[in-house]
Formats: structure tokens, sequence, C-alpha cells
């Protein structure tokens, strides 16, 4: 940022993104704590929704508007409630759940923790991706950023991936969704002929 | 916000899924694990989206979230049915393929 020019208003604009931004990242991380340190399982559930409406904020935030409301179409009106469904279909009464009570599998997660954590800022220090941004950017950089700049939105530009270049995972997925659909109908269904399963 | 806090925000919802997913042994909150790291490795991809300018990253999440929608529809009716087969639904209980 050139300092002498932007003056204090360009400051007080950053900081204001910032402040943003620290909301929607504590907004996420802080439920999804909540989630593995719950006991009971429809606060988990609610937990869930607010870690999913943080990760469609950030992702609001990183000016990808139509992903974000996909993540709150999806995610919270659809598999939120389907999580909701599952939780009221197979809990009796307490809605307690234990954690983990085998002392192998807190001391796995934790040494999962621990080297997930170690290797992934390892990789973010170690690899050159922001050097090699500079190599690629003006050749391939697209129409979304000034879609954004035009205040377009990101949708025109994807659709026309998603038609385009992508066209063959596209059909590959709505072949899936098909296939998943008829298959979890299939397996959730009652057997007709009156056994328990 | 630079990269590198978007990169930081993406990485501990990875982990907290994954400890999640080792920790809890109620199948649905092992599920929930799971949609946390789903949403970790997508904001990730996000991310890198907006670093690099270019939609691939986006388009990525859409699949993303695809997957991740028949992956809510198959294991939550899996789920069913091992509930109503067993009236439980805890991972260390289902041990019946255990030698």
């Amino acid at each position: 940022m050139s300092a002498a020019g932007r003056g204090r208003e360009g400051e007080w604009a950053l900081s204001f993104h910032a402040i943003i931004f620290w909301a929607l990242a504590a907004m996420t991380i802080v439920p999804a704590i909540g989630i593995v340190v719950s006991k009971n399982i429809v606060h988990m559930a609610f937990w869930l929704l607010g870690t999913l409406l943080g990760v469609a904020g950030l992702y609001l935030h990183m000016e990808a508007d139509f992903l974000g409301m996909t993540q709150v179409f999806v995610y919270i009106g659809g598999i939120n409630v389907l999580l909701l469904f599952g939780i009221m279909l197979t809990n009796r009464e307490p809605l307690y759940v234990r954690a983990a009570v085998k002392r192998p599998a807190i001391a796995s997660a934790v040494l999962l923790g621990v080297v997930v954590a170690v290797g992934l800022i390892q990789s973010f220090g170690a690899t050159e991706w922001h050097t090699v941004k500079d190599a690629v950017a003006p050749g391939l950089a697209d129409a979304s950023a000034k879609a954004v700049v035009n205040g377009d939105g990101t949708a025109a530009t994807l659709g026309t991936y998603l038609l385009s270049d992508y066209i063959l995972p596209f059909e590959i997925v709505s072949i899936l969704l098909l296939v998943v659909l008829v298959g979890a109908a299939y397996i959730a269904r009652r057997d007709p002929e009156g056994g328990s399963a | 916000m630079g990269t590198e806090a978007y990169l930081i925000v993406a990485s501990l919802l990875f982990l907290i899924g994954a400890s999640g997913f080792l920790l809890r042994r109620n199948l649905l909150v092992m599920f929930m694990s799971i949609e946390l790291m789903l949403n970790g490795a997508a904001l990730l991809f996000v991310t890198f989206a907006r670093h690099w300018n270019r939609m691939d990253g986006q388009i990525f999440v859409f699949f993303i979230i695809a997957l991740a929608a028949a992956e809510a529809a198959v294991g939550l009716s899996i789920l069913i049915a091992i509930f109503r087969l067993k009236h439980r639904v805890n991972a260390d209980e289902l041990s019946e393929l255990k030698g």
C-alpha cells in the first residue's frame, strides 16, 4: 500500500477489513471447537451451523459471492437439516454422547494434530506459492476479478466455466447425485416384508 | 487480509475436524467432523483461487460441496439402517467385522 497517498482513510479501511476477517474467523473456529468438546449432540448440530455460516462469510469476504450463497443453501439448508433429521431418528431420550474414553484415541488425535500442524506450517513456509504468483498471473488471470470490480459477481464466470472447461466433471457429478439419491432412498427404506431391516 | 491468515483458519478447521473424527465415537459426530475437514479444504481452494485470481479453485469447491451432499445422503441413510439393526450408532460398539 502506498502510504502517503492513501493516508488515514486507507488504513482505516484496511483495519475494518481485518476486523471483519477476524470476526468471521472466530465465528468459524470457535463453533468448530464446540463440536469437538460438546456433549449434547443437538448442540453440536447447531455449532456446526455456526461454523458453516462462518465459512460462508469467509467466502463472501473473499469475493466468492455465489459460492458463499451456495454454501448457505446446500450446507445449512441441506446437510445440516439432514444431520438434524439423523439425530432425531437415531437417538433415544438422552441426547448426550460420550467422548472417546480410550486413551489410544486421545493420544492418536493429539499426535495427528501435532504432526499435521507441523507439516502444514512447514509446507506453507517452504513452498514458493507467494513468489509463483507473479510468474503465473498476467496471462492466466481471467474475468472474475473484473466482474467483481464491476459488481457483476462471479456467477456468470462460474457458469461459463462449468459448461465449457468443466463440463465433464459437471455431468459426472450430476449422475453421481442421481445415483446417490436413489441409493440413499433404497438403503434407508423399511423392508416391506416386515423384517427389521 | 493476506492469504496466510486464510491458510491458518483453513488449517485450524481441518485439524479440529481431524481430531474430532479421532476423538468422538458417535457416527453422527464423526460425520460432522468430516464436514469440518471438507470445509477446511474448500476454504483453502477459495483462498488460492483468490490468491491467483483464477476461478478454477471456486469450481472445485462446487464439486466438493456436491460430493459432501452426496456423502451426507448416503452416510445418513446407512446410519439409519445401522440404527434399525443394532439400535446404537457408536463406532466402537459396531465391531461385528472384527475377527
